[in-house]
């Protein structure tokens, strides 16, 4: 596969771990932020390939993961309403909520994108169809496209249940806490394609912590590394863009444009970690009719996660997932205790799923 | 208390879901909390694709098969030459000669009797081409809406070779592990097709009866422990239900695994991994390392095993998982397929 087989070259692989070997003098400690980067990182293996001094920490861009259990729940409760079509992407539907779950009555159905959600709302005018957006800066263009059409159709039966998350608040968060290892990170390359990185070189600036914007193969993830490892080797703190085929300063100007008309930034909840202002979005004033909590009202719901699961501390970079005693025996993909043992972009999935020959049973 | 329907796999499970026909952990957990239960009996609890039953001193070999792949025709085969492969194969993989087969067919109102004679020829001409009869059979008919066309049952029966012993408990550490040729051929020809994907060289599904092959390998050595051809849930799968029955572990090495460029390009495209990708011409033998150069030589002279290949190895380290280094010269676990990925493959 021409285009994609030069980023999976074994061969390329090595050289850049040489390289990196060539330069490491002391540890140090790096993150990647996005979940789907931890997958290709366990499923290749390289930390096996990296020098000891080179750790690895997995950082909080699993959307599943950071979806707080109270939206979660909310989520079973709009679903279980009479004549509601629940709309979700697959992933979202294997978390399990605090409540009791039990098959019968309900409609739910997962999509791969908002607009067929929209879609069945155009075809079943006698329902209310909600959408679970949920998700980083990714998701956003497309979630604030369903709900721009819906409007712009006037469909009054469309609604979304909104938990947004913004990438840079919650490494302000990581930077800012007194007990943070991370020492340079390696940022999240989709959602720098649609929001460009100018935010990461004002948070490189501001905290003086290399930063690389990383694709998703072995091998740009590799690169990555090798990146920092020379900035951090240099002394040097800057902005680097390893993806550059696909991420620009500016990133996409249509989709946030897009974004910008739809949401506004406001503070939210992230599962684990808390509140963090402005780490989020909310749907903006004109478009409040499409808001599910303000559509079905905005009870109160507490719940209290699992005491056992570490998984906030996984996604700062505080603990790996193979510290947790639950890890695989209390805690698996069959009966998670947390989300991200879960999610096909959760850190402790990817240490089940390939990595799991190494912990001792 | 809040009730609802989860299409998704999630811990709770109180209707049947598409993932419990993948052939993965699903149908595994429908064995054990449904079926064992109520009809256990030492032949069916070995959970052989094939059950051996002794007649008067001649070991014989009974097995059954249903198919309701989608579509019904596809590149390299359709569900008539696809039932017939399937169950000579599951008799296959038990050491055994296919002796006789049954067809039965479940028929939607409807459904176009061109089609079915379409079927019916290609089911002759493969039953034909392995030297095997379809010596019963049966038809009923549904009304249109409760069915898709045309199911398909075959059951068969064969005799098993004087001396081989074959199950998938047998492997022992050390063996060597045998794949005859590229994986993942027919889920990405049906897949393909299903989705509407155009990609430059059609794939064609493997179909195809490997008793030829399992007699050629027998030829060299009866020593072979265990075989068996990696349907649904892949060449993954296979591997764990060996190394779980057998209480080994399996090595395996990613650069010896064959794949056909045009499967990678399309599994690529579907998010898939040609590791759990469905085969229907394909075999793993797990055979002592001694025999394993004469088999794989033995195995590429036959027209079915030109990319046969050692793959890798048993071991008595971490028991139940199967293992892979890559081409990167790392280790990741292979896990079995969770979910449903391919629903109606076969």
């Amino acid at each position: 596969m021409k285009y994609l087989d030069e980023y999976r070259d074994a061969g390329i692989a090595r050289a850049l771990a040489t390289r990196i070997k060539g330069r490491v003098t002391r540890p140090w400690t790096l993150m990647e932020i996005c979940g789907g980067q931890t997958h290709t990182i366990m499923r290749y293996g390289l930390p096996e390939l990296l020098p000891p001094e080179i750790e690895l920490v997995h950082g909080p861009g699993c959307p599943v993961c950071v979806t707080p259990l109270e939206i979660v729940d909310r989520a079973i409760e709009i679903a279980s309403r009479p004549g509601v079509i629940f709309v979700s992407y697959g992933d979202m539907l294997r978390v399990p909520g605090s409540r009791t779950v039990k098959a019968g009555g309900g409609d739910i159905r997962i999509a791969y994108s908002p607009v067929e959600a929209v879609k069945i709302a155009r075809e079943n005018p006698g329902r209310a169809v909600v959408f679970f957006g949920i998700g980083f800066e990714t998701t956003a263009p497309a979630n604030a496209m369903a709900v721009w059409q819906a409007s712009r159709e006037g469909l009054t039966n469309f609604s979304m249940l909104i938990s947004h998350v913004l990438v840079p608040p919650a490494m302000r968060l990581i930077l800012g806490s007194p007990v943070n290892r991370v020492q340079g990170f390696i940022a999240p390359g989709h959602v720098c394609a649609v929001m460009g990185y100018q935010e990461y070189e004002a948070l490189s600036a501001e905290f003086r912590v290399p930063i690389v914007v990383g694709g998703f193969e072995p091998v740009d993830l590799l690169e990555s590394i090798a990146m920092l490892v020379d900035q951090l080797e240099d002394g040097r703190a800057g902005l680097e863009n390893q993806y550059s085929r696909s991420v620009t300063r500016t990133g996409s100007a249509t989709a946030r444009k897009l974004m910008d008309e739809v949401f506004e930034v406001s503070d939210r909840q992230w599962r684990g970690i808390g509140p963090i202002a402005g780490s989020g979005y909310k749907l903006r004033e004109a478009y409040a009719a499409f808001d599910a909590e303000r559509v079905f009202g905005a009870g109160e719901i507490h719940v209290e996660e699992p005491a056992e699961c570490i998984a906030a501390l996984v996604m700062q970079g505080l603990k790996k997932p193979v510290d947790c005693p639950a890890f695989g025996t209390r805690c698996t993909p069959e009966k998670p205790l947390g989300a991200s043992m879960v999610s096909s972009e959760g850190a402790c999935a990817a240490y089940y799923a390939y990595r799991r020959h190494g912990v001792p049973a | 208390m809040i009730e609802f329907v989860c299409p998704a796999p999630i811990a709770t499970k109180d209707t049947v879901l598409l993932g419990h026909g993948s052939g993965g952990k699903l149908s595994a957990e429908l064995l054990r909390d449904i079926f064992l239960p109520a009809l256990a009996n030492p032949v069916l609890s070995r959970l052989e694709d094939q059950a051996g039953v002794e007649i008067g001193g001649v070991r014989l070999a009974f097995t059954t098969d249903s198919f309701v792949v989608k579509p019904l025709f596809f590149r390299g085969g359709d569900i008539g030459s696809l039932a017939v492969h399937g169950t000579i194969n599951d008799l296959a993989m038990g050491g055994a000669r296919p002796l006789a087969l049954s067809a039965a067919f479940i028929l939607e109102e409807g459904f176009s009797l061109e089609a079915l004679r379409r079927i019916a020829n290609s089911m002759g001409q493969a039953a034909a081409r392995a030297g095997v009869s379809i010596v019963t059979g049966d038809t009923k008919v549904v009304e249109r809406g409760s069915g898709d066309g045309v199911y398909i049952n075959t059951s068969g029966i064969g005799v098993v070779a004087e001396g081989v012993d074959l199950s998938a408990a047998n492997a022992r550490p050390g063996d060597a592990v045998i794949l005859s040729g590229a994986i993942g051929d027919h889920g990405a020809a049906i897949l393909t097709q299903r989705e509407g994907l155009e990609l430059d060289g059609a794939i064609e599904s493997d179909s195809a009866s490997l008793h030829g092959l399992v007699e050629t390998v027998l030829g060299v050595s009866r020593g072979v422990r265990a075989m068996r051809d990696p349907t649904r849930g892949g060449l993954a799968s296979t591997l764990n239900e060996i190394a779980g029955q057998s209480r080994v572990g399996i090595e395996i090495r990613e650069p010896a695994i064959p794949v056909h460029d045009g499967v990678r390009g399309a599994c690529e495209v579907l998010g898939l991994d040609p590791l759990y990708v469905a085969n229907e011409g394909k075999m793993v033998a797990i055979v002592p390392a001694e025999t394993a150069r004469a088999i794989v030589s033995a195995m590429r002279d036959h027209p079915l095993g030109t990319e046969a290949a050692v793959i890798g190895t048993v071991t008595d380290r971490h028991p139940g998982l199967v293992t892979m280094r890559t081409a990167f010269g790392t280790t990741r676990v292979v896990d079995m397929l969770a979910g449903d990925q391919l629903p109606r493959i076969c």
